[in-house]
């Protein structure tokens, strides 16, 4: 027990020295969190646009509408059937029947073709459904197996979807789905290469006292220990900055994007980050570093030899 | 049955070239308790080798360096690094004092290593620059010291952890002859008070008549000097 409290002990000395060290070098140590910071920001912002496109379309769902047109045979036993058979399914949200005179009194009011229409001895519209997929089944894959279901039930005649630009939307927000992930390695091994050469430059100006230390019975893990949690505080430091920036930026955007948002009468508004995916690239900032501390750490401090 | 040794060498061979005679070899010493033992060689004679050997910071090529029984040269790094944190204690001619610690932490150094805290940690540096005659310098930074006064911290650093084992290369090598005999006593009396055993390397024939043997490395074995002692 005395042991682990002086393990303990120790540690959390030399985590407290490695921040003390940092504070007494404020511009050195506040560059390279600014450089672990923007390395950040870029991937985090990214995903603040994404998220927030994702949630701007959300409501686009019904752009997944299926049309199911009923032959003129169907009647109305038939068609209170076919509707409660659909909303039994579990890839369907909804189903709103548009009776054959529902659609021609639409028609009629909003055509102006009234005059026309009263020429006509019978109405040449059909019955009509309109099915919504639930939110599961709401994607061009979902869609398309619920289209052929529906197309193969009797006394349906067609079921149309036009999903073609919706696909497309969904390509795009794909693509840039993509590029935060890219962004986000790319820059998190930018965060592993500066911390770790950071690291290197820190270990270089300190090689006389891991030799000292090296001579007097420490080992390569002791050592390094003090460059381990410095790259922590690196990592914690250039994680908050990153935050604060992205922060800043969606506090800056919000009141732009809520007017031209009320211009298209859409009640979006911008989101931040959220208090997990924040949580999560903090931890992220630290393990890059660390990682990049140990790499560093470990190399150069195998490689001074104390004789 | 006799007490294992405090250090003992074995046929201790080293050769830095396949192509070359080794530097030395069949090195055999045994140090008990109590004993303070000077090694003096001609410059490149292979002093220093011989203290990396001793130190488990090099490897012999044949041969074997028993520290307390345990063989480090067939220890891996970092069981070398152990056992020499806990068994060894060091003093260099370059005295290797860290300048930017005070002169209570450089000596605190091999406590911190070992996990040694709190008030043991502090009563035994204490106890040790007192030893020294460096009481009054605890908190003063090494760098602002004199030479010999560095030399002092680093003597107290090798003993306070109390090591089996107290190897000291050329400790007054840079000193003036008056602090070098004054670090030379203090030496000798420290290692007798709070070490196993000592062994002083060095070229200087006044500094090896403080130690209670004399041994003369050459290239195929540790003897007594010319004319006995």
């Amino acid at each position: 027990m005395k042991r682990l409290e002086a393990y303990l002990s120790r540690h959390a000395q030399t985590l407290i020295g490695s921040l003390g060290r940092l504070a007494r070098q404020p511009f050195a140590t506040f560059l390279t969190m600014a450089v672990v910071a923007a390395a950040l920001a870029l991937p985090l912002l990214l995903d603040v646009v994404l998220v927030n496109a994702r949630a701007a379309t959300l409501g686009w769902n019904q752009a997944f509408d299926l049309s199911v047109y009923l032959d003129k045979k169907t009647g109305e036993d038939r068609r209170q059937a076919l509707v409660r058979d659909l909303q039994a399914r579990p890839d369907v949200a909804a189903v709103r029947l548009i009776t054959a005179d529902q659609a021609l009194a639409a028609f009629r009011a909003a055509s102006g073709f009234g005059k026309a229409l009263d020429a006509l001895t019978d109405n040449p519209l059909p019955d009509t459904l309109i099915v919504t997929p639930s939110l599961a089944a709401s994607t061009p894959e979902g869609t398309a197996a619920l289209r052929a279901a529906i197309a193969a039930l009797p006394n349906v005649e067609t079921a149309q979807l036009d999903t073609d630009w919706v696909k497309r939307l969904l390509a795009i927000l794909e693509v840039l789905r993509r590029v935060v992930q890219v962004s986000a390695a790319l820059l998190g091994a930018a965060v592993v290469l500066v911390v770790g050469n950071t690291i290197r430059l820190d270990v270089a100006s300190r090689r006389a006292e891991i030799e000292v230390m090296k001579l007097v019975g420490a080992t390569d893990g002791f050592a390094r220990r003090p460059f381990l949690y410095g790259g922590l505080w690196y990592g914690l430091g250039g994680g908050l900055l990153a935050l604060a920036v992205v922060g800043l930026a969606t506090h800056l955007l919000a009141a732009p994007v809520a007017r031209l948002a009320i211009a298209y009468g859409s009640p979006f508004r911008l989101q931040g980050l959220g208090l997990r995916p924040a949580g999560e690239a903090l931890l992220l900032a630290v393990a890059a570093s660390w990682l990049g501390s140990w790499l560093a750490a470990t190399h150069h401090i195998r490689a001074i030899d104390p004789t | 049955m006799a007490d294992t040794p405090i250090l003992a060498l074995e046929g201790l061979s080293k050769r830095y070239r396949r192509d070359r005679p080794p530097i030395f070899e069949n090195l055999r010493l045994a140090l008990g308790r109590g004993d303070y033992v000077a090694v003096m060689g001609e410059s490149g004679v292979g002093k220093s080798t011989l203290l990396n050997l001793l130190s488990g910071l090099d490897r012999p090529d044949a041969g074997h360096v028993l520290l307390d029984g345990v063989d480090i040269t067939r220890l891996d790094d970092d069981a070398a690094t152990r056992l020499r944190r806990r068994a060894v204690g060091f003093v260099f001619q370059a005295f290797h004092v860290l300048p930017y610690l005070s002169v209570a932490g450089n000596v605190a150094l091999p406590l911190d290593l070992l996990g040694v805290t709190g008030p043991q940690r502090a009563q035994r540096t204490a106890d040790m620059l007192a030893a020294v005659g460096l009481a009054d310098a605890a908190g003063r930074l090494a760098r602002e010291l004199s030479g010999g006064e560095v030399q002092r911290v680093a003597i107290a650093r090798a003993l306070v952890h109390r090591p089996r084992l107290v190897l000291a290369d050329e400790p007054t090598g840079n000193l003036d002859p008056r602090n070098a005999a004054q670090i030379l006593g203090l030496l000798r009396d420290q290692v007798k008070a709070h070490a196993g055993a000592g062994l002083l390397i060095t070229h200087s024939r006044a500094a090896a008549e403080t130690a209670d043997r004399i041994l003369v490395l050459e290239a195929d074995g540790l003897h007594p000097p010319a004319g006995g002692r």
